[in-house]
Formats: C-alpha cells, sequence, structure tokens
C-alpha cells in the first residue's frame, strides 16, 4: 500500500546522504575519538568537522556545540545545568505549551522546592510579553521557552522574548527542536543562551541531539564522566549519528529555501483543500507566525482517534491531540491551554510534511480525509442541529 | 498504536446498526462532548418485550465505536429482560478483548444500554452509581461510580480505575480520593467476607464460579502486584480445590520467595474467592 507520511513533526525519515555519510562509521572508522592511536584518532577529527556543521547552521560557534543524546537530554541538561550553576536562584519562568520535555520537568521542578511561572497562551497559541516581563523575578534562574510549537507549528517571538529575558537579567533556553531546520536562525546575533536540537527531526537519525550553550554561560554538566565535549557532557561519542547530524545539518542548510516555498506550497494548498471540503473544521494556532510545513485543525463532532485509524488504513501518517491516542486520557495541553473547545481538541488532526512529501501525497489526503470526516459524522450523534439543540435548550431552561 | 483485535478492528470499520430509529421505544444516552466520548442508543421492541431493532450513534475512539456496534449485535433479538443482564466484560469478551485503557468504552455501551432499559421500563433513569459526590472534576465521575467499579471489577490501582471509569485521567489531582475509595472498597470487602464467614458455612460456589473468580483475582490483583516487582504468574489449572499456577519473570528465578509467593498467593485467594483453595506451583 502506498504510504503518505505526514507526521514530520513526529520524526523524520533519515535522509540517504546522511545514511550513506554515516555508513563508514560503524565498521571501518569504529576508533574510539578519545584513543591515543591515529585509528581513534581519525575519527575525532570527524567529530569536530560535524560540530562545524551542526554550528553553521545556526549561525553559533563550533565551539558551543555539546553532542547529546536526544531533545530530552538537551532540554534536561538545559535547565538543570543553569539552575546547579545558579543554586541561589529557585524560580523559572516558562509556557504552558511547552514538549513535555520542559513542560513535566518544570513540574517535577515545582514539586521540588522550586517556583515555576508558566505563561499562558491566548487563542492563537501566542504568550504576552507583558505577561513574560512581569513574571522574571530577580531570582529567575532560567527562562525556557519554545521556538516553536510541535502541536501546532506556531513560532514564538524568541528574539523579542529574550530582549526582555536579558533587560531583567535572566538566561533565555529554548526547545528550537521543531524550529531548527524548517526556518533560518542566526544565533551569532541572539539574545538566546541555550539552544535545544534533535537530530530525527531534521532527517538524521533517533538517539542523538546537540545543545547550543552561548561562550561565557555558566553550566554545571548534567552527564558526569569522562572528559568528552569539554568536559561538558561524558560518555563515548555517537560517533556514527554525529556524523549524521553534520550532514543533516548540512542539508537543511542547503534545502532551507525550499522549507519556505515548496514545502509551505504543499502545506497551504492541503489545508485550504481540506478546510473547503470538511465543514465545521478550523486551523489550530497562529495561521502567519507559524512553520511552514504544520497545519493543525479540528473537525467538530468526530474524534481523533477514529480519524487516525480511518487514515492509517489509506496509509496517510498523522497525529491527533484527542485524549484516546495519548496513551493517559488528557487531550493535547497546547490545544486546551489555547482556549480550544474541548469539542474541537478532541477532533483534532495534525498533519506535518517535510520536502520528501510531494504534491501526490497532499492530493492523497485531499480525497481521503474529508469523506473520513463525513463517515464518522454520519455515526456521531452530534452534529450542528444537535448543538443549536442543545444551546436553545440551555438559553430556554436559563430564562 | 493500540493492540486492537481483529474483531474490534471489523465492527470499527464497518459498524453494524449505526442510525437512529423513528418513534423507538427506549432511547438510553450516555457521555458528552466534553468527556470525549457519547453514545446514542435506541430500541424498538415487539409486543413480547422482545428487541426487534436496535440503532445506535457514537462520538469516540475506535473502540467506543466497534462496543456500540458489538453491544447492538448482542441485543438485537433478545428479550429485554435478557438484554439487560449484559455486563461490559461481555462486551469486551465479545470482542476479543479490549486494551486495558480502553475498557471505558465497554463500560458506557452497558450504561447506554441500562439507561435505555430504564427508559423502556419508564424509570425515571435508575443510576445509582451516578449520584454522589464528584471525585473526578477533568470528567465529571463521583464517588460511587468508581466504588461501583471497584468492586465490579475487583480494581485495586488507580490506573485500572482510571481505564474502567476515566475518573483520575486528566488533572490527577483527584487520585489521592480514588485511593482512599480503593482502600475503603477493600477495607468493606474484608470485613463483609469476615463477618460472613463467622456466620457459619459459606455458600458453596459452582465450580463455574470458582473458576471464574479464581481468574479474575489473579489477572485483576494478583498480577498486577507481581508484575510491579518483576513477576509474574499464570494460572495452570483448576481441579477442585486445588489452584495449579506458575511463576514468571523474576519469581520463577527466586526459590526462596516462591515459598512465600506461593502462600501469599494463596492467602489472597482465599481471602478473595473461598478458604478451602489450596495454591500449588506446578512446571508449565
Amino acid at each position: 500500500m502506498r504510504v503518505v507520511y505526514a507526521d514530520n513533526n513526529a520524526t523524520t525519515m533519515v535522509a540517504p546522504e546522511v545514511v550513506e555519510a554515516m555508513s563508514p562509521y560503524f565498521m571501518e572508522y569504529y576508533g574510539n575519538p578519545s584513543s591515543m592511536h591515529s585509528f581513534g584518532g581519525q575519527v575525532a577529527k570527524k567529530i569536530d568537522t560535524a560540530r562545524v556543521q551542526v554550528a553553521d547552521i545556526l549561525g553559533a560557534d563550533p565551539a558551543e556545540i555539546i553532542f547529546t543524546s536526544c531533545g530530552t537530554e538537551s532540554d534536561n541538561a538545559a535547565i538543570w545545568g543553569v539552575l546547579r550553576a545558579n543554586p541561589h536562584k529557585r524560580h523559572i519562568v516558562t509556557s504552558r505549551v511547552e514538549h513535555p520535555a520542559v513542560y513535566n520537568l518544570c513540574k517535577y521542578l515545582a514539586q521540588n522546592n522550586y517556583h515555576v511561572t508558566e505563561l499562558g497562551v491566548d487563542s492563537s497559541g501566542m504568550i504576552s510579553l507583558t505577561e513574560l516581563a512581569d513574571a522574571i523575578r530577580e531570582d529567575t534562574a532560567i527562562v525556557s521557552i519554545m521556538y516553536a510549537n510541535n502541536e501546532t507549528g506556531v513560532i514564538f517571538p524568541i528574539e523579542e522574548i529574550g530582549s526582555i529575558v536579558k533587560q531583567k537579567g535572566s538566561i533565555l533556553h529554548t526547545d528550537a527542536v521543531q524550529a531548527v531546520g524548517k526556518i533560518p536562525l542566526n544565533l551569532a546575533r541572539s539574545t538566546i543562551d541555550l539552544l535545544t536540537l534533535s537530530g530525527h527531526k531534521l532527517h538524521a537519525p533517533k538517539g542523538i541531539g546537540a545543545l547550543f550553550v552561548r561562550k561565557g554561560t555558566a553550566v554545571t554538566p548534567f552527564i558526569i564522566g569522562g572528559h568528552q565535549e569539554g568536559n561538558r557532557r561524558g560518555g563515548t561519542e555517537n560517533v556514527p549519528s554525529i556524523v549524521g547530524l553534520g550532514k543533516a545539518c548540512e542539508l537543511a542548510k542547503k534545502y532551507m529555501a525550499e522549507e519556505q516555498t515548496y514545502v509551505k506550497q504543499l502545506r497551504d494548498k492541503l489545508e485550504n483543500e481540506i478546510l473547503k471540503r470538511a465543514p465545521d473544521a478550523r486551523v489550530n494556532g497562529h495561521k502567519e507566525h507559524r512553520l511552514p510545513n504544520t497545519t493543525n485543525l479540528s473537525f467538530e463532532f468526530v474524534e481523533g482517534e477514529a480519524i487516525l485509524l480511518l487514515l492509517n488504513e489509506k496509509g496517510i501518517c498523522a497525529s491527533s491531540g484527542s485524549a484516546c491516542t495519548s496513551g493517559s486520557l488528557e487531550p493535547s495541553h497546547v490545544l486546551r491551554a489555547m482556549g480550544v473547545p474541548f469539542t474541537a481538541v478532541h477532533g483534532s488532526v495534525r498533519l506535518s510534511l517535510s520536502r520528501y512529501n510531494t504534491m501526490e501525497d497532499v492530493n492523497h489526503i485531499i480525497e481521503h480525509l474529508p469523506p473520513i470526516i463525513r463517515k464518522l459524522r454520519e455515526i456521531s450523534p452530534y452534529g450542528r442541529e444537535s448543538i443549536a439543540k442543545e444551546q436553545t435548550a440551555r438559553i430556554s431552561a436559563g430564562a | 498504536m493500540w493492540d486492537y483485535s481483529e474483531k474490534v478492528k471489523d465492527h470499527f470499520f464497518h459498524p453494524r446498526n449505526v442510525g437512529e430509529i423513528e418513534n423507538p421505544d427506549a432511547v438510553g444516552e450516555v457521555g458528552s462532548l466534553a468527556c470525549g466520548d457519547a453514545l446514542k442508543l435506541m430500541l424498538k421492541l415487539d409486543e413480547s418485550e422482545r428487541i426487534v431493532d436496535v440503532k445506535f450513534k457514537t462520538f469516540g475512539c475506535g473502540s467506543a465505536i466497534a462496543s456500540a456496534s458489538a453491544l447492538t449485535e448482542m441485543i438485537k433479538g433478545k428479550m429485554i429482560s435478557e438484554a439487560a443482564k449484559i455486563t461490559d466484560d461481555d462486551i469486551a469478551r465479545y470482542l476479543d478483548g479490549l486494551p486495558e485503557q480502553k475498557m471505558h468504552c465497554s463500560v458506557m455501551g452497558r450504561e447506554a444500554l441500562e439507561a435505555a432499559v430504564a427508559n423502556y421500563r419508564g424509570l425515571k433513569i435508575e443510576k445509582p452509581v451516578e449520584e454522589g459526590t464528584i471525585v473526578c472534576k477533568c470528567f465529571g465521575v463521583t464517588d460511587n461510580k468508581i466504588a461501583h467499579e471497584v468492586r465490579e471489577h475487583k480494581l485495586t490501582t488507580i490506573e485500572q480505575v482510571t481505564n474502567y471509569c476515566k475518573a483520575g485521567g486528566g488533572c490527577r489531582s483527584c487520585h489521592p480520593q480514588i485511593q482512599a475509595i480503593i482502600d475503603e472498597v477493600w477495607q468493606k470487602e474484608k470485613e463483609k467476607a469476615m463477618i460472613e464467614r463467622a456466620k457459619g458455612p459459606v455458600k458453596k460456589l459452582t465450580n463455574i464460579q470458582k473458576i471464574k473468580s479464581v481468574q479474575e483475582t489473579i489477572e485483576r490483583v494478583i498480577r498486577p502486584t507481581l508484575q510491579a516487582d518483576g513477576g509474574d504468574i499464570e494460572l495452570i489449572d483448576i481441579d477442585g480445590d486445588r489452584v495449579m499456577v506458575s511463576f514468571r519473570g523474576s519469581c520463577a528465578e527466586c526459590p526462596s520467595s516462591k515459598v512465600t509467593l506461593k502462600s501469599t498467593v494463596e492467602a489472597k485467594l482465599r481471602e478473595l474467592v473461598t478458604d478451602s483453595l489450596i495454591v500449588e506451583e506446578v512446571a508449565s
């Protein structure tokens, strides 16, 4: 069956060039970069090259890049690292729409003698800068706000956030896992102090990430061990994946323009056609300040897991903010924080594309998604009339 | 991705009896948009109170739709008095099982059926379990309903309670209250059992009742406890009062703990099923 992969915010295909770049590092160049012999030493040089490639896409200095095992580790290393380096400061500012890597870590910290201020978002998924300015205190060790949201694709005004954080004398960390490779970044002229990126969201393998730490930022190492990564992260380097991440960053830089043109066109076509063909649907999140590859749509009166199962039958891979897909019963905290009505949260579907998607893929989804919504609405006891009836009943009961 | 049985998939992709009945004799409605699932069940009965037609509409996930479809197939052609005896476990069994986290879908089926039967008999929806104080604010679940599910399905953990009635699946702030309800139910059951025992000879269980009860106790009470410690148990056979089991995982490797385990399992089964049981460990 034809598979249409539209879940690129969950993970991406590893680029063929990346696989090719990695393959010599399993059986040929398998040396330990820390070894004294040149068999290992030659591998260390490749890690240096990868570090330059990663720094390059960020506009950073290679010395500011630490390789980690994933985005979650980078987030933990950034937040714990700053907190431990500033033990007298016990306050953290974050948002209500963070990825679980930051969201749940902050929840944990709040239960363990730290103070956490969670900034709410408006209906378009944006935080208020005034609220941010008011939230930062003298003892605020770190502000952690994501660059772009994984569920809606909403992009935060991170530099404006950064200048407020700087004015108030705190440190800014941003989880840019969804942004790197999709939108241009330049950390050389930026207010960001720490930035998280993850390999598998930009066509590198799973199990590799990086943390940018601006020179002069005091961070206590999160994983204590050997002298690797300039004593900032212990553990023998994941050489093939580091090489792969370097290559993936090089490719992402090369194809950056395509993300803004080709991928964006696909997304816009997909979104517009589906909205045209399926009534009672809406886009969740700010329509302009948004990643070019992501659309988060809500369909009233139907439930997301049922949509995903039927899409799956057509070979279409997507995800949902519905409670039934999460393993817990809690629907998406992101959509709830945005005040999206329960009905629309349960019927939400996220479609996220990449440069490997084609117009045929998009047409395949446009062909199959609207009939799926129609089918489920035929089964559903709810509809426009039932909602109208409920409202009238409520009004007349109130009157 | 949920691990759904072929039967669940079949009923989800090809739901039976979708729609509405004009002038139905009974209607049962449960759930709401806010809860994330809802079911409307409509019945048509003949003069002898046989269900001659049944239709449903569901808002919910794959297993909610499948559970509703299965329920309609199960009750079609049955006398209403017979249909009323169908439990959520029957629905789950009919579907060759549901993932643990999805048991509340079959509970919704049973509740819609209860509501329809009550509606037919002109009762003002006799739902004692819905009354009481709301414990889980996210899903509007009362203490009575939680206690009912705990007793009915021999639930021992908060996670199981969430699976069966959604309580505790949202913000989690009610978890301590749910734990208190679980503890209270089992404390009461224990006391009741002691009083019963003191009263004299216990009513003898039939073989089928005994086997079912042993199975349920092992599945719902004993296994979760062992699994939490990396162990497991399998029921091999039951012969009279002899319950033959086999230990797995970390339990199987530890000879000294086996003795303790055997007596613990025996004590639990004697407490919850009948006190004449003897647990024996056999090679599997």
